[in-house]
């Protein structure tokens, strides 16, 4: 029974092909966005969690003042003193490397050509907190960052846009603005992080000169710091804020006026977001899901109407109302599966479109194509029920009359 | 094999009802070839969908080998005309857009029988009806005639005890009428048992008996020797 019903209800939909699929729309829409939002958002955090763990998760950010928010400082934040980090390194066991950093941007300029680039004042252990490695050349030595001398690293970016590709630029003169300093090494390739910035254009030069030339002071406004292996991360917060407030006489009330951030705090929030996102675009799905049902009932009532001289023959013939109902059902049912299957495959297909745009991983979730199929099918039986009851409680007699 | 007693059947209560068949006594035996005659409003048709458990009787008993028909629900009388009944129509009710043999094979469906077998059997129907060669044909595609034919092959595919044709030849002119009242009276030799309903005389007059209705009551039965 079943399967004949089956099988006429694939003739039903074929004969109305159109209307069918006219039908079938919602269902598809629906399903269609549920299964590529639900990849989307899951390619999208695996990405992410792929960027930030190459990023380095082990690395701490220290800034001066007490985040308000994303981003917010209050503005009595007071920065960082030379020793501050050199207490750090000698005291806090956690801490593998740790170093100052002073960012800003500038233009850079060899013979003609000149590049708009990040300038980076770093201390030697930068590099190490980075797990970057030096292409050609050399590092930093410990004399040249104590006296700050004019030398600096660059980028791969800045290597290309500077010097193309046949000149060594060991050894070199840049000019940056007001001052110049000569190259001693090049850093390995890292390309883009988390939030698509190229982590290549950038020129490190020894903080103390930093300080010197552009800076105007010795005090420091961020200090990383590369955690070692096997410490938890939340430990090394702990022994460090123990020690800065040491350091910076807070009173045992006061709050501190500093805040260490991870690169892990930062990703749970993006996947906060992502979280919230997915339920509220899968609240919409779910209102095209009931709008694709909806109409489902809507063309089977019209169709249980225009084919009540069917369901008079069939009575007759010797169905039971049960019959009807299992035939009507299953036609909805069929209908709204299909529906599934279709939006389905157009999820994935817009999944694939966005992943390969967004350059994100193409994750493609077994589980929701199941639930999906499951869920258009329940859609079918939902909203199918009203309809193949209307036929199966139809008197066969007046039934055979209807014109 | 059918033994109607006092049947009655109105629609409506109080002063709005109204009593379309006022006691019927009727038997019908095995084999018996019966037509019911009557003008319209008569209660032939309400008689007819009676006999073919497509209704039930307000009042009276009906007995078929001596089982109450009339005290049956709604799904066993579905089944009895599942097993029992074929039925034949005016207006000929075959699917629209389903081809002849899938038209004949349809009750065989709700009998549960297999893909194979019912094939083999809506075939031997379609053949039997003189129709072998028109098998793969839509209903639109078949003239009033054939798509009766169709319709008679419907109602025999699954043998039933009781043929009933409700004005078969009422949608036909008058040579195809008899052409179909011929292939009625060659399944009747074959053994079947027929009864049908018509308003005209020359059809009539194929049927071993006749009874006229009038009013909801037979005034008149006729037998016929043939």
């Amino acid at each position: 029974m079943f399967i004949n019903a089956f099988l006429l209800a694939l003739r039903e939909i074929r004969r109305n092909l159109m209307r069918s699929l006219l039908t079938m729309i919602g269902i598809v829409i629906g399903i269609a966005s549920v299964i590529a939002m639900v990849n989307i958002a899951k390619g999208a955090s695996l990405s992410v969690t792929e960027s930030v763990s190459k990023l380095g998760s082990r690395i701490l950010y220290i800034v001066p003042g007490q985040a308000r928010g994303m981003g917010g400082q209050s503005t009595t934040a007071r920065p960082f003193e030379p020793q501050e980090t050199e207490v750090l390194k000698k005291s806090v066991y956690a801490i593998e490397a740790v170093s100052g950093v002073e960012n800003t941007t500038l233009t850079a300029m060899y013979r003609d050509r000149n590049y708009h680039t990040g300038i980076r004042g770093v201390e030697g252990d930068f590099l190490t907190i980075q797990e970057w490695k030096i292409a050609s050349g050399r590092a930093f030595e410990k004399s040249e960052l104590r006296s700050g001398q004019s030398v600096c690293i660059i980028g791969q970016t800045v290597l290309k846009k500077l010097f193309g590709s046949d000149i060594d630029p060991i050894g070199k003169r840049i000019r940056l603005e007001h001052f110049s300093c000569t190259i001693i090494g090049t850093l390995a390739k890292k390309g883009a992080n988390t939030f698509g910035m190229d982590q290549d254009d950038v020129i490190l030069v020894p903080l103390k000169m930093f300080q010197r030339r552009i800076g105007g002071t010795n005090k420091i406004r961020l200090i990383m710091a590369s955690v070692k292996k096997g410490i938890p991360l939340d430990e090394a917060t702990l022994q460090i804020r123990r020690i800065l407030r040491e350091q910076r006489h807070l009173p045992k009330d006061a709050e501190d006026d500093f805040s260490i951030f991870t690169m892990q705090a930062l990703l749970s929030t993006i996947s906060d977001i992502t979280t919230i996102l997915t339920v509220m675009l899968g609240f919409v799905a779910a209102i095209s899901l009931v709008v694709g049902g909806i109409g489902i009932m809507n063309i089977m009532l019209v169709s249980v109407t225009e084919r009540t001289r069917e369901i008079g023959i069939r009575l007759a013939v010797g169905a039971t109302s049960d019959d009807i109902l299992t035939q009507f059902l299953i036609e909805a049912i069929v209908l709204s599966a299909l529906g599934g299957m279709i939006g389905i495959l157009l999820g994935l297909f817009i999944s694939w479109i966005v992943s390969k745009t967004l350059q994100i991983a193409l994750v493609v979730d077994p589980m929701t194509i199941t639930v999906a199929l499951v869920v258009s099918m329940g859609i079918g039986i939902l909203f199918g029920f009203i309809p193949a009851r209307k036929a199966a409680r139809k008197n066969p007699i007046e039934a055979l009359r209807y014109e | 094999m059918i033994d109607l007693r006092k049947i009655v059947k109105y629609y409506g209560a109080g002063e709005a009802r109204t009593e379309v068949l006022k006691g019927i006594d009727l038997k019908v035996e095995k084999g018996e070839f019966l037509a019911i005659m009557g003008p319209s409003g008569s209660g032939k048709s309400t008689l007819m969908h009676i006999i073919g458990c497509l209704d039930r009787p307000s009042s009276g008993a009906y007995l078929y080998r001596g089982r109450r028909l009339d005290l049956l629900d709604n799904d066993q009388r579905a089944y009895f005309r599942r097993y029992k009944i074929g039925f034949v129509f005016q207006g000929y009710n075959l699917l629209k857009k389903t081809t002849a043999l899938e038209n004949v094979e349809m009750p065989l469906v709700y009998q549960g029988k297999r893909m194979k077998e019912r094939r083999a059997l809506a075939k031997k129907a379609l053949e039997s009806v003189g129709l072998g060669n028109r098998l793969y044909y839509e209903p639109n595609e078949l003239s009033g005639g054939q798509q009766q034919r169709v319709a008679i092959a419907r109602a025999i595919v699954t043998a039933p005890a009781l043929l009933i044709a409700d004005e078969p030849t009422g949608n036909l002119d008058t040579a195809t009428s008899h052409e179909i009242m011929k292939l009625l009276t060659r399944l009747h030799q074959e053994g079947n048992t027929i009864i049908i309903v018509t308003h005209e005389n020359d059809i009539a007059a194929y049927a071993g008996r006749v009874i006229h209705l009038r009013d909801g009551m037979i005034v008149r039965e006729q037998n016929h020797v043939h």
